[in-house]
């Protein structure tokens, strides 16, 4: 159960791979979480973190296999990772791929991907971990999302597509199950420094997996909806969502 | 008479229920569960025995402040129609009635009459059930113990369906797990209670102004004796010198010679109302660090140095936060936690470090309450335990917020107290046994009672009762 503080004692992480995910995590354990599943594509990758989990105090750890793209396996995925021991009080939505913007406007199959895994993948195991949330009477989703789903630039559109797909969709997930002691908190950072964006120019109001953590752990206590990290993200998005298109498409971003 | 309408029921083993989102009185934490309204104790029986996987819990009128009577994704049983006095021997001070019975319908009922319940909380909106789960205390805990010291004997229906009638002394296991037991035990359905008489529906008060925390303690310990309640006002906010100013109320029911002639005609008038209603609607953070400081300053100035012998009604001495309906909601969406801890004889120091870290850290509260208790009881899981015990509530908003009680907590421990699983909403399980030393105890005399696990509450997932 999560206390009172907005704190959970387990949390689902899909995606197990995401230092984001990691960051995050070590800050739940500092205020209670015992019981954590690192579920993604490499279980071998996801090792040594689970590893330093548990020497920050997590009491277990599992690592299981989970692949956003394998849409056919997701029912039975969730069931089995709320058949174990206890509740799951937060699920921790943390997969993604960045993709290639380039090749994804001439191939594809590299479109498929991104879109595939960002946002088909994300509503096709969200389905089921609602499922389990109602039936077990309470819960929290924390989706990571993006500031580039606010407004999709040239540069990146494919990646802020998928996104924007993402966030509208746990937008009314979250006005859906009002009343039903589940809920969802959807998590807009900036230009992140991760491996996901390692080589790239980072855009201004850069951030780190650690500063995105602290954000969502202070949005949970405030039961906040909607986070930006970090927080002027939000009014800087605001402004560039009304330039004009014919301004915005001139703009280097 | 006009004739029945042809209408049959049947009788099935389920009975109607509604998804309800469920939270304690802090308004943090809501869950959701399936409730359903038992009108008799074979209905206890049946919802029982149809509770889903999940289990089942009891719920009175939900007071406790966090997660003590809610059940996610399973079942709850609102008590509050298992009301009414089953029977009561006016002659010997002794009632029993259904668990659904609030302390407010039982004074209404008894007061007139000349008696009084045994032991009353801060509010009158509890039930009897309830009363006896967490084991309740009052301002005369120092005098007259908890309330399920008083009860002679309950009827509690199991989590494997059987009914059974326990007593202190003839099932003192059982009887024990129950009293303060959270409603893990079972569902209670009634239970016979001692009340006390009273000459008349007033209180004699005698209130002080007290400058530090000091002197608040030591006129506190001294009155022990001459008086059957006694509570103190602690204005948080207040540092330095004035750490832990405030005032202490102690009082006695007031004798009918002590009435003005215009009274003496009917001392035992009784009826409470509340004067104010809270609005549905109040933005998070009204309460906050200005307001708490106006409204405590305004308390404190309220009261003068010393008063001797104010008369008092019952509803103003013993239930103010009831004067305003819905007080909980003032703090706004967010809600907030009540942190109450008791720490033995001795360990004043704690009291102390407790004030001056939560004045410190600005975590804004209203009066915090400061009261003495006696020795504790047989009840596994019974709170009380002499010494001294603090109660306030802080809104739930502040980040640190966590930190500073886990610390709190920390201080609690090493002077080897507890916090109230009542009020509890934060603490850490793994503290809970170093808490409560018969958890263990009481975990054993629980599975005896329910092998299968099927009373169960969001209180027991979230400490790991």
């Amino acid at each position: 159960m999560k206390d009172a503080l907005g704190f959970p004692q387990s949390v689902l992480v899909l995606g197990g791979g995401s230092e984001i995910a990691h960051a995050t995590v070590r800050k739940l354990i500092a205020s209670r979480c015992r019981k954590i599943i690192l579920a993604g594509r490499d279980t071998e990758a996801m090792m040594t973190p689970a590893k330093e989990l548990r020497d920050a105090g997590a009491e277990t750890v599992d690592v299981v296999h989970f692949d956003a793209l394998d849409v056919g396996s997701h029912d039975s995925f969730v069931e089995n990772a709320f058949a174990g021991q206890g509740d799951i009080d937060l699920v921790l939505v943390a997969f993604g791929v960045l993709g290639d913007q380039d090749l994804a406007e001439r191939d594809a199959d590299e479109a498929r991907r991104i879109v595939a895994s960002n946002f088909t993948g994300a509503v096709s195991v969200l389905v089921p971990v609602v499922n389990a949330l109602r039936a077990q009477g309470h819960g929290t989703i924390v989706a990571l999302s993006s500031a580039a789903g606010e407004r999709a630039r040239k540069s990146n559109f494919v990646y802020g597509a998928s996104k924007a797909g993402l966030d509208a969709y746990c937008q009314g997930l979250g006005d859906s199950l009002v009343g039903t002691g589940v809920r969802v908190m959807i998590v807009r950072p900036g230009f992140v420094h991760t491996k996901m964006t390692e080589g790239l120019d980072p855009a201004p109001l850069s951030t780190t997996p650690d500063a995105v953590a602290d954000a969502i752990v202070t949005g949970l206590g405030r039961g906040a909806e909607i986070v930006w990290v970090p927080t002027q993200l939000r009014f800087v998005m605001s402004a560039l969502r009304h330039v004009p298109r014919v301004v915005f498409r001139r703009l280097p971003i | 008479m006009p004739p029945k309408p042809a209408v049959t029921h049947t009788r099935s083993n389920t009975l109607p229920g509604d998804d309800m989102l469920l939270n304690g009185w802090g308004g943090t934490s809501p869950s959701l569960a399936r409730v359903a309204t038992p009108l008799n104790d074979a209905d206890v029986g049946i919802l029982i025995g149809s509770a889903p996987q999940r289990g089942a819990i009891a719920r009175g009128l939900g007071r406790a402040y966090s997660d003590a009577a809610q059940n996610a994704g399973g079942m709850v049983l609102d008590m509050t129609a298992l009301s009414g006095v089953r029977s009561i021997d006016i002659d010997a001070g002794m009632a029993t009635v259904g668990a659904g019975t609030s302390i407010d319908d039982l004074m209404r009922w008894l007061v007139p009459r000349g008696w009084f319940v045994p032991v009353t909380p801060g509010t009158r909106f509890v039930t009897v059930g309830g009363a006896i789960a967490s084991d309740i205390h009052g301002k005369n805990h120092h005098a007259d113990g908890t309330f399920g010291e008083h009860v002679h004997s309950l009827t509690l229906r199991t989590g494997s369906g059987d009914v059974l009638t326990l007593t202190p002394d003839g099932t003192p296991e059982a009887f024990w797990a129950t009293v303060g037991g959270m409603g893990l035990t079972g569902v209670i359905i009634d239970a016979t209670f001692d009340l006390i008489p009273i000459e008349t529906s007033l209180m004699s008060v005698d209130e002080e102004r007290c400058r530090d925390l000091d002197q608040l303690m030591t006129r506190m310990v001294e009155g022990d004796q001459l008086y059957r309640y006694s509570v103190a006002w602690i204005d948080c906010l207040a540092r330095g010198t004035s750490l832990g100013r405030g005032i202490l109320g102690q009082g006695n029911h007031a004798t009918l010679e002590s009435l003005p002639k215009s009274k003496r005609s009917s001392p035992h008038h009784f009826n409470p109302t509340s004067a104010i209603v809270t609005p549905g609607f109040v933005p998070s953070g009204l309460v906050n660090g200005l307001t708490i400081r106006a409204f405590n300053e305004l308390w404190f100035r309220k009261a003068r140095h010393r008063h001797i012998g104010t008369q008092q009604s019952i509803g103003f001495f013993f239930h103010p936060l009831d004067l305003v309906d819905s007080w909980n909601r003032m703090y706004g969406r967010r809600g907030f936690v009540q942190y109450q801890f008791v720490v033995p004889d001795g360990s004043e120091e704690a009291v102390r470090v407790a004030v001056e870290r939560l004045s410190g850290a600005g975590a804004a509260s209203f009066l915090a309450v400061l009261k003495r208790f006696g020795p504790q009881n047989r009840g596994m899981l019974s709170f009380p335990t002499s010494g001294w015990t603090l109660a306030l509530d802080i809104p739930v908003g502040n980040p640190e917020l966590g930190r500073l009680l886990d610390r709190l907590d920390d201080v609690v421990l090493d002077a080897g107290g507890r916090v109230y699983l009542s009020k509890d909403s934060r603490t850490r399980p793994e503290h809970l046994e170093q808490m409560y030393s018969r958890l263990n105890e009481f975990r054993e005399a629980r599975t005896k009672l329910d092998p299968d696990g099927v009373i169960t509450s969001d209180l027991s997932r979230r400490l790991g009762l």
